[in-house]
């Protein structure tokens, strides 16, 4: 008989959301949340420590996982698990209440030097999170010295494309259909008006 | 000739408990008329396209020209598979005729049929569909990415389960076994035994 001495110890635990889960509404509702995180993240994490253990890849940290998982076929459902940790981490980190508004000058900047207008910028991302077909992400991201807009199916994570993620949007049906149903471009709208976390972006830019 | 949305052979309530009457009804209004919405603009100045079935057009992806072949394959298999999706579902009918005998000759018995459709719509990353399908005269367990049909594998599908989010997030959530479960209480099974019979013939 097992006993509690012998259980594995998992490696890696759900991280805490940055807010209440009430504290995004009514943009994103408290049930979307209870769901998106309490079920859907939870998930991924409790399949991925099952996936790991008693593997290599038990030690290792999550990104490490990702990028030694990334495009290998026999290892899809351990890239998609950890990927999807990862991508949702950094999807609630990308949100605040009360965010959307103007980035912090450096950013506002980049952003100006690469799309125009900030305005601009969010076109391009809200066009990318419509045009993601399925499951996905719509992401900010570093490529060089350049700020682009780059969308991921399913797990997918842009550093495998060698681009540094500044923020994410998850365009998984999961995301918005309890308060948007089919609408996902109300949401997407809603998300970079009163809920993007400029600061966030800003401080990915390293 | 463009493409309108069928109708559904059954009130939107006809599937509850096991499917809502919300999730239906959005399915179909909005869901099943963007792909047609979409698919119709595509083609909208390509003549010899409207003369083609939804079917045809998705079944030689190479013959659409490039510069909409993405659009096709996505929109164009969304109203073909919602198309082929809405008459499968029915409550309350038994499993019978040859599409049984097939069953159980090609999977050993139906539980084991229904343990491996269940595991492959299970195990569907993302969004798409899980489908038994009829290649050279066998049945198979298939499943596709996001809109992509067996018909484009050119297999012939007689069963499908539509494994998105949305035809089942508003009642089941995150659940989908649940879901997949509920839809072996609503399986139109003579309906499939039609697209068996047809595809064997
Ligand atoms: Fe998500
Ligand atoms: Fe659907």
């Amino acid at each position: 008989m097992s006993t509690d001495q012998h259980a594995v110890v998992s490696p890696l635990t759900l991280p805490s959301l940055p807010y209440p889960d009430n504290a995004l509404a009514p943009v994103i509702s408290a049930n979307t949340l209870g769901f998106h995180y309490g079920k859907h993240h939870r998930g991924y994490v409790d399949n991925l420590n099952k996936l790991v253990a008693g593997t290599d890849f038990a030690d290792l940290p999550l990104p490490k996982i990702i990028s030694e998982t990334a495009g290998k076929p026999d290892k899809a459902t351990i890239f998609n698990n950890a990927a999807q940790i990862w991508n949702h981490t950094f999807y609630w980190n990308s949100l605040r209440a009360a965010g959307g508004g103007q980035p912090p000058a450096l950013l506002k900047e980049k952003i100006e030097a690469s799309f125009g207008t900030l305005d601009a910028c969010k076109k391009e991302l809200a066009a990318a999170a419509m045009a993601q077909f399925g499951s996905g992400w719509a992401w900010l991201v570093l490529d060089g010295d350049k700020i682009k807009v780059v969308k991921t199916a399913n797990a997918e994570v842009p550093m495998t494309a060698g681009q540094k993620p500044l923020l994410t949007i998850d365009v998984w049906e999961h995301a918005y259909y309890l308060d948007y149903q089919n609408r996902r471009l109300d949401y997407v709208q809603a998300v970079l008006d009163k809920l993007i976390n400029w600061d966030f972006a800003a401080e990915n830019l390293g | 000739m463009s493409h309108i949305l069928p109708e559904l052979p059954y009130a939107y309530d006809a599937l509850e408990p096991y499917i809502d009457a919300r999730t239906m009804e959005i399915h179909h209004t909005r869901h099943h008329q963007a792909y047609i919405t979409n698919l119709n603009a595509a083609i909208k100045d390509k003549v010899e396209l409207q003369q083609m079935s939804v079917d045809q057009l998705i079944r030689n992806l190479d013959e659409i020209p490039e510069e909409i072949r993405t659009i096709v394959r996505n929109h164009g298999g969304g109203h073909a598979n919602h198309s082929f999706f809405w008459p499968l579902l029915k409550k309350d009918v038994a499993l019978a005729g040859p599409i049984a005998d097939a069953i159980t000759a090609d999977f050993g018995s139906f539980e084991n049929f229904r343990e491996k459709f269940t595991a492959a719509a299970t195990r569907v990353f993302g969004s798409g569909w899980a489908w038994l399908t009829v290649d050279n005269r066998k049945l198979e367990i298939v499943a596709t990415p996001n809109q992509d049909s067996p018909i484009m594998l050119g297999k012939i599908p007689v069963l499908g389960l539509d494994v998105w989010e949305h035809a089942y997030y508003l009642l089941y959530q995150n659940r989908r076994p649940d879901y997949i479960a509920a839809f072996f209480n609503v399986i139109n099974w003579e309906k499939v035994n039609d697209n068996f019979l047809a595809a064997v013939n």
